[in-house]
């Protein structure tokens, strides 16, 4: 190893890395409310998502059971469905994963693995979580107005969005605009302090290329949501015109139930566009902060360094930029040129190289590797696995030709479950048990950890797997009821009933997780500041749980990068990064 | 989207050019000990980075806007707006707030509360004077049966200006802010300005040239003087 400096003192004296004026609070409103402390901001954020996830999770029970028994359940008729669907895919798209990656592990991690005492804009940061809340709870009102919350489809397209007749049309397409615009602006107000306290907070020795792959993916993450976002707010203004001042953005001249509506020459297609120009980059905005999380994970549970970290940093940003030109791939439907079908094709395809590079640095990392079968690995391994499952199936529908017949079938709804649906809450999960005992000092119970585990990741399978063969036989989705279709054989019936079975058993079993969660606060075994005995900063607190400003009277400074596991020689089998270096080895 | 595309373009190169100098390519694995020295966050340095990485947001949202009214106009039934006149005298009214901000830097960093305090009222009554401009500018539009819901110019005219409005709004905040803290310090007993309030200051200029640069590019768009550039950026992509 080549050793750049000795000598250097552990930790700066405390005049010099005291002089951040850090937020005090003075009650316990602006101690556990009003927050301006990361942490405490990235539990809100952490609990408010997966709560409004649970509500999702409820959601998806409701529509497998129209689907599986259908006509059984009386309450829920097509109206009732269509809610149900839109509600579900916008809430865990938007609400759970965006908001708990970026919001909850964002906050809890970006100071704390940089060694930075807070956000730079702490202030800011508080009004973020707020401002999200608030679109939450705008969010929810829409069960409770006249007609219900919109059934648009998660994708909201028009003119049907906001046009009689769709379910929700009333006021639901209203507060579900009204409430994306403001997780955008809360959203906003947070992104800025991930980018700029990743720019400008991190710790003495802490260069880029020494940030831990979790920093990484959140920072590029966040700067692809910060450049996507606008799209969905330009998109959510203007159809929000359309619907209550009657312009004509999106909406065409349009005969409906007979009448001739007033809007006239909207384009439809530009909704599409916008959209998609935002609907792209969010699944890599989910995606790179899994990638991120999961390679720590891997890392440290399998005690050794994490193989091609340059080519890891590499990759995130190559997928970051190329999720940009590959759009117009949800839209081979609509029609389109056939060069710019081709051209659309070709990039997606291309993501498929940096994505394929990290998969394959994943398995090589744990190649040879002192695997601790611990619950955070165990999901960990489970999400290598779906992602490459569900990436697979994304090279299909990458092609124009492929995609075409299989478009509106649940294949559809199989792969994006598989992609962005399992795989990242496979990570959340994971990246909750592995946190958890820094957050609260006390780790989740691992035999009710390894039962969620198993029940989740084969359930997972047995419900999404399945569901493949069923879009090939052509059974379309969207379909509040099939009902006889020549070319759906019965036992697509049945095994529609076993993947509602399946499916009502994996939501029973996230309220064990629920009940970890909630248990394991006064009844956990103690943890200790470092439980899974890792490198990075985080670990290194001079408390556990982590006191206000982190890092007592002295910053850390880091002399070596993240993933210093079973270095030959060294005492221990990890050395952490803020270890100095030894004068007798160097 | 090829308006769009090629803003992504520019933030790319941008992004790229930066990452090129931050040694990427080091093997950190190989490196022990401590390298570079910490930033400060409490640097001035700190809240520029922020107000400009709010500013790359919202250019990306005006972005959208631009490509958004460009794939429209090229659709064969549009149909363009006539002009109100007062647009020429709100585009003089921002360019005098932003000269004022101007010389309200200069003053700062010179330690002159006297033309600091008369530049910082200067600015906020011109943005406020632009403000009422536009507004003007919509009812001329609407007495000429021009309203939002008229045709998809006339809704894009209003969409472009209200949500610039709301930015020069959102920095009327800012600057109330700055003013508020300018003109309550005593102007005898504290001869210098302090770096907080040079601070404010700059980032009000940053913002509102900013703000200028965007007025322009939509008063070039709305005044129909970059068909021609947009037909060629279509041209490109089809």
């Amino acid at each position: 190893m080549v050793d750049v400096m000795h000598g250097v003192p552990e930790s700066r004296p405390a005049d010099e890395s005291d002089d951040v004026e850090l937020y005090h609070p003075h009650s316990w409103i602006t101690k556990y409310v009003f927050s301006q402390d990361a942490k405490i901001i990235a539990i809100q954020y952490s609990t408010v998502a997966l709560a409004i996830g649970l509500v999702a999770l409820v959601l998806s029970w409701l529509m497998r059971l129209q689907l599986g028994f259908p006509g059984v359940f009386s309450f829920i008729d097509p109206d009732r469905y269509y809610q149900f669907i839109t509600m579900h895919g916008m809430i865990m798209v938007v609400y759970l994963l965006t908001a708990l990656f970026l919001g909850g592990f964002g906050n809890y991690l970006i100071p704390l693995m940089l060694g930075a005492r807070d956000m730079v804009f702490p202030y800011v940061n508080m009004l973020s979580f707020w401002i999200y809340f608030l679109a939450v709870l705008v969010l929810l009102t829409g069960f409770f107005l006249p007609g219900g919350p919109t059934g648009a489809g998660w994708t909201l397209y028009p003119p049907q969005a906001i046009l009689a007749n769709t379910p929700g049309q009333q006021w639901g397409i209203v507060v579900m605009l009204v409430s994306l615009i403001l997780f955008i602006i809360g959203f906003t107000m947070g992104g800025l302090n991930y980018v700029v306290t990743v720019l400008q907070g991190r710790a003495k020795g802490m260069t880029l290329m020494r940030m831990p792959l979790t920093i990484w993916g959140i920072f590029t993450a966040t700067v692809m949501a910060l450049l996507a976002f606008p799209a969905l707010f330009v998109g959510a203004v203007m159809m929000l015109l359309d619907r209550l001042i009657g312009t004509s953005f999106f909406m065409p001249a349009i005969v409906a139930m007979g009448e001739r509506l007033a809007h006239k020459g909207g384009s439809p297609i530009l909704f599409q566009h916008l959209f998609w120009f935002f609907g792209h980059p969010e699944v890599y905005i989910v995606a790179l902060p899994a990638f991120g999380i999961v390679s720590d994970l891997i890392s440290t549970h399998a005690r050794k360094n994490i193989f091609g970290y340059r080519m890891m940093v590499w990759a995130l940003v190559a997928i970051g930029a190329l999720s940009f030109v590959v759009w117009a791939h949800h839209m081979y439907v609509s029609g389109m040129h056939p060069a710019f079908g081709f051209f659309f094709a070709t990039t997606t395809l291309i993501i498929a190289i940096p994505t394929a590079i990290k998969v394959y640095n994943w398995v090589l990392t744990l190649w040879q590797g002192d695997i601790h079968f611990t619950v955070p690995m165990l999901f960990a391994l489970g999400f290598i696995v779906t992602f490459l499952n569900g990436g697979l199936t994304g090279l299909f529908l990458g092609n124009v030709v492929v995609d075409v017949p299989l478009s509106d079938t649940m294949f559809v709804v199989a792969h994006f479950h598989m992609v962005m649906g399992v795989a990242p809450i496979l990570v959340i999960f994971g990246a909750i048990y592995h946190w958890y005992p820094k957050v609260t000092g006390r780790m989740l119970d691992d035999r009710l950890g390894k039962l969620h585990f198993w029940v989740t990741f084969l359930g997972a399978y047995l419900i999404f797997f399945p569901m493949h063969y069923i879009g090939l036989m052509g059974v379309p989705r969207r379909y509040h009821e099939i009902g006889a279709m020549s070319f759906v054989p019965p036992s697509a019936a049945t095994l529609n009933e076993f993947i509602t079975v399946v499916a009502l058993i994996v939501g029973a079993a996230q309220l064990a997780f629920v009940f970890n969660l909630i248990w394991s606060l006064k009844q956990g075994r103690p943890a200790g500041g470092n439980p899974w005995r890792a490198t990075t900063l985080e670990w290194q607190t001079p408390q556990t749980p982590p006191a206000h400003g982190n890092w007592g009277k002295t910053l850390p400074v880091v002399y070596r990068w993240a993933y210093d596991y079973s270095v030959p020689g060294a005492a221990e089998d990890f050395l952490p990064q803020n270890q100095p270096p030894d004068p007798r080895t160097a | 989207m090829a308006v769009v595309l090629g803003f992504i373009v520019i933030v790319a190169a941008f992004a790229g050019w930066w990452l090129s100098r931050q040694h990427l390519t080091a093997k950190p694995w190989l490196e022990v000990g401590v390298i570079g020295e910490a930033a400060d966050p409490t640097s001035p340095t700190t809240a520029k980075l922020g107000l400009g990485t709010f500013l790359v947001v919202a250019s990306s949202l005006f972005a959208l806007l631009i490509s958004a009214y460009s794939m429209r106009m090229g659709m064969s039934d549009w149909r363009a707006l006539p002009m109100p006149t007062v647009l020429w005298f709100s585009t003089g009214l921002l360019m005098l707030a932003s000269i004022a901000l101007h010389m309200a830097v200069i003053a700062a960093r010179c330690d002159e509360s006297g033309p600091l305090r008369s530049s910082l009222l200067a600015a906020g009554v011109c943005s406020l004077a632009f403000l009422c401009a536009q507004a003007l500018a919509w009812r001329e539009l609407a007495v000429s049966g021009y309203f939002t819901a008229a045709n998809p110019a006339s809704a894009f005219f209003y969409l472009l200006t209200a949500i610039h409005g709301a930015h020069v709004l959102g920095g009327l905040v800012a600057l109330g802010r700055t003013s508020t803290r300018t003109f309550a310090r005593p102007k005898d007993l504290a001869p210098t300005i302090p770096r907080e309030l040079t601070l404010s200051v700059e980032l009000c200029a940053i913002y509102w040239h900013f703000l200028l640069l965007v007025w322009l590019v939509l008063l070039a768009l709305l005044m129909r003087w970059t068909d021609d550039i947009i037909e060629i950026c279509r041209g490109l992509l089809t």
